[in-house]
């Protein structure tokens, strides 16, 4: 069979279908190449930073080159000093020394006085032999510790990070061990910002489930109110409503006046609401629960009522037939607003780092904390990835127990 | 990697410089500083008299609130828009390690003395460093709630750490520095061997333990405008803070507080330049301007900070508007009961005390 213009049918189907499926691509691309360029690249890009080494074998090519060889027993031999004073003689040339003491002073507090301090003296120094000369520019130099450390961070490559993320680290001799006590604190992190945001996410449940269901049920006029009260909040900043729980929660604040007024608390044993866990978790379950109504609504808004009346009808009282017939169909909303809200939980930072107090902040504080302060971007890198790791074994977890597709949004 | 790295910087600098990345010029100068009553100042003293005698540049004055992940990220992405930054002195020294900051030449690019004292010589003995021009001098103190104590009011910073006679919650830093070293003299250590005892192990812990005793007492703040508001509110008793935040808490909106000026410790502030910035001379020309003698004795009628040159000291005068006399207001009056930051010793070892001191706080 042939078309009009004597082209036969089958190519003239396959060219119209190449074209709409070109028209569809080229609708899509704006939208594939954002997130291409501006979400998957970043967030692949960031995490090789916690992997990445390259400052000490680009900085110090020669002193790598010489610690190769090196048993790693008691001091490197002479050409190893020498290759240390060039390669720093070079590195101050170019500015690159002090990223090398930076990387260095991650690992071993007091390296960046050690490293710019002697990069400065070893500049005078004309002729070997080096080993004396860096001994007497910092007598860090004669401790073989120093020297180990050099080695090990002489691949590209490093778990260091990592490691540092977990409580751990490596010892001088290459083992891993853990941190010393008063230095473990990420683990204790991770396990209270799971926890927080698990708590957070029933708190949303508990309280988002009567709203949603009074809103689904009412007559329009008075659930369009209710939704009203809902999404106002919903819009407000975040910074002012987490400022807002300041004001009310703090013990010269609205609530303790109120509890103090009612004889609940004594003047002077006001309880403190705020600054801890308690305001972190009054504020977040505040912001987040809109997330969690408006999926809860959208699914209660399509359940029949005459499904309850039919259960009823065949015998069911009504707390039966609401936990039998009711709840089981709402499942696909709160499995939705669970991992919306628990996903935005977990990476919360601006409201724990405001009301959150010392018991009250998460993972996240520590992470903006290593990329704005002490910029060891690394570290905040191998923070971030876990967290990331984490939640998207939480989504694989959920889709294999819940199923994704059961998820309903609105 | 490398090159795969430098992606994201550019993306980060992307972010950061957006705004106003397209409309810079040979003639426009991005200022950076942290805003709030302290850009104000700047903005008086330095940046309005500046343009108004130079009508062909504009200063763009930008705001940032500390640290050095934009610098680093604009110099990492090889696209620098920021032409000067007013930086701590011990963020001016990591960065100056680190490669980001251009080293100064202080006889060379600073103007003399009205008496023709050269830089070096003019600004505050040991306020200089490689990058760093500095500006002002500042000092974190405490200041306490005059009405909360009937009776004795409290002096020193063993005050501030006994509990039994001041009772009530405390503000301080989330941050280890100055809280250790009050920590040392309010147990006994002079001002001048602090650093001496935490330079070791056992100081260290000794400084923690003392910060322990007042720990369940203490709210920690992490921005420069907390404390002054929760000792308005009544929220807590003590509370340390920038002085001049505290001066504007108590002069300008005449809240019942008062400073400990025992055991302040005096820090620096001021500018770094860039390096990779494309109007190199121009800045230079305005920083030239705005740290000499006048100007920085301009700056104290706006705000409560010491110029960091001994050449402005006789100059300062009375504040612009409230028009109180600026002199009993300056932390450098008060020096000898205080003490300099040691910025070197804490950009050695700040990271590890940061680490140590959040695990402290979780326990």
């Amino acid at each position: 069979m042939r078309t009009a213009d004597g082209m036969p049918l089958k190519v003239s189907i396959a060219r119209a279908m190449r074209r709409n499926k070109l028209m569809a691509l080229a609708l899509i691309a704006p939208l594939f190449f954002f997130i291409l360029f501006s979400f998957l690249i970043p967030i692949f890009d960031m995490s090789l930073r916690s992997i990445d080494n390259s400052v000490i074998p680009d900085v110090l090519p020669k002193t790598v080159a010489a610690l190769a060889e090196w048993d790693g027993e008691d001091l490197p031999p002479e050409d190893a000093f020498a290759a240390l004073a060039a390669d720093m003689k070079a590195g101050r040339e170019s500015r690159d020394i002090g990223k090398v003491a930076t990387r260095l002073n991650y690992e071993l507090s007091g390296m960046r006085g050690t490293v710019m301090g002697s990069a400065r003296k070893i500049a005078k120094v004309e002729e070997g032999p080096y080993k004396e000369a860096m001994i007497k520019a910092d007598k860090d130099w004669s401790d073989p510790a120093v020297w180990q450390l050099l080695k090990r961070l002489s691949s590209p490559y490093t778990m260091g990070y990592y490691l540092n993320a977990i409580d751990m680290r490596f010892s001088p001799d290459g083992a891993i061990e853990a941190q010393p006590d008063f230095r473990q604190i990420y683990i204790d992190l991770f396990l209270r910002t799971f926890w927080m945001s698990i708590l957070i996410t029933g708190l949303t449940i508990l309280l988002g489930y009567p709203i949603a269901h009074l809103m689904a049920t009412m007559p329009l006029r008075y659930s369009n109110l209710l939704m009203i009260l809902v999404l106002l909040p919903f819009w407000t900043s975040l910074l002012v409503r987490t400022t807002a729980w300041i004001v009310m929660l703090q013990s010269e604040g609205v609530l303790n006046d109120i509890l103090v007024a009612l004889g609940l608390f004594s003047d002077d044993a006001r309880p403190q609401l705020v600054y801890n866990k308690i305001g972190t978790i009054v504020a977040m379950t505040h912001i987040l629960l809109p997330f969690m109504v408006l999926p809860l609504y959208s699914v209660m808004k399509t359940i029949p009522p005459s499904y309850m009346r039919a259960a009823r009808s065949l015998g069911a009282n009504q707390a039966t037939a609401f936990i039998r017939v009711y709840v089981p169909q709402t499942l696909s909303g709160i499995g939705a607003g669970s991992i919306l809200v628990f996903i935005l939980a977990i990476g919360y930072y601006i409201t724990p780092a405001l009301v959150g107090g010392t018991s009250g902040t998460l993972i996240s504080n520590q992470i903006a904390y290593h990329m704005q302060q002490s910029l060891n971007w690394g570290l905040a890198a191998a923070l971030g990835v876990i967290l990331l790791a984490t939640v998207i074994a939480l989504y694989f977890l959920y889709n294999r127990v819940v199923g994704i597709d059961k998820m309903k949004l609105g | 990697m490398k090159k795969a790295l430098r992606y994201t910087t550019v993306c980060l600098a992307g972010a950061a410089t957006m705004a106003f990345a397209a409309s810079v010029q040979a003639e426009e100068l991005n200022v950076v500083s942290w805003g709030g009553a302290y850009t104000a100042s700047q903005l008086k003293a330095y940046h309005q008299p500046y343009m108004k005698a130079n009508p062909g540049v504009t200063l763009n004055s930008v705001d940032y609130s500390g640290g050095l992940a934009e610098v680093r990220a604009q110099s990492e992405a090889g696209n620098v828009t920021w032409d000067l930054v007013d930086v701590v002195v011990s963020d001016a020294i990591r960065g100056c390690d680190e490669g980001l900051f251009m080293e100064i030449d202080h006889d060379e690019m600073l103007a003399a003395a009205p008496d023709g004292t050269p830089a070096t010589k003019d600004f505050l003995e040991g306020t200089l460093s490689d990058c760093f021009i500095p500006q002002i001098i500042y000092s974190t103190a405490f200041a306490y709630r005059t009405d909360a104590f009937k009776g004795e009011q409290p002096k020193t910073m063993a005050d501030v750490f006994n509990l039994e006679k001041f009772p009530g919650k405390r503000t301080l830093q989330r941050a280890p520095i100055n809280n250790l070293e009050w920590a040392l003299i309010a147990d006994g250590v002079s001002p001048s061997e602090v650093y001496d005892v935490l330079d070791t192990p056992e100081g260290v812990d000794r400084a923690f333990a003392k910060l322990g005793t007042i720990k369940d007492e203490v709210i920690w703040w992490t921005e420069g405008a907390v404390p002054a508001q929760l000792l308005a509110d009544g929220e807590v008793v003590f509370g340390t803070g920038y002085n001049g935040r505290l001066f504007s808490a108590i002069e300008e909106e005449k809240q019942p507080l008062a400073i400990i000026w025992d055991g302040q410790v005096l820090d620096i502030d001021g500018w770094a330049i860039p390096s990779g910035g494309k109007n190199k001379d121009d800045v230079l020309k305005f920083v030239k301007f705005a740290t000499d003698t006048q100007r920085l004795a301009d700056q104290a009628k706006y705000i409560s900070y010491g110029p960091a040159r001994t050449s402005s000291l006789p100059l300062v005068g009375k504040h612009a508007e409230l028009g109180i006399d600026m002199g009993p207001h300056m932390p450098t009056k008060y020096a000898d009961q205080g003490f300099l930051t040691n910025f070197q010793w804490w950009a050695d070892n700040r990271d590890e005390l940061n680490e140590r001191f959040e695990a402290w706080l979780q326990q």
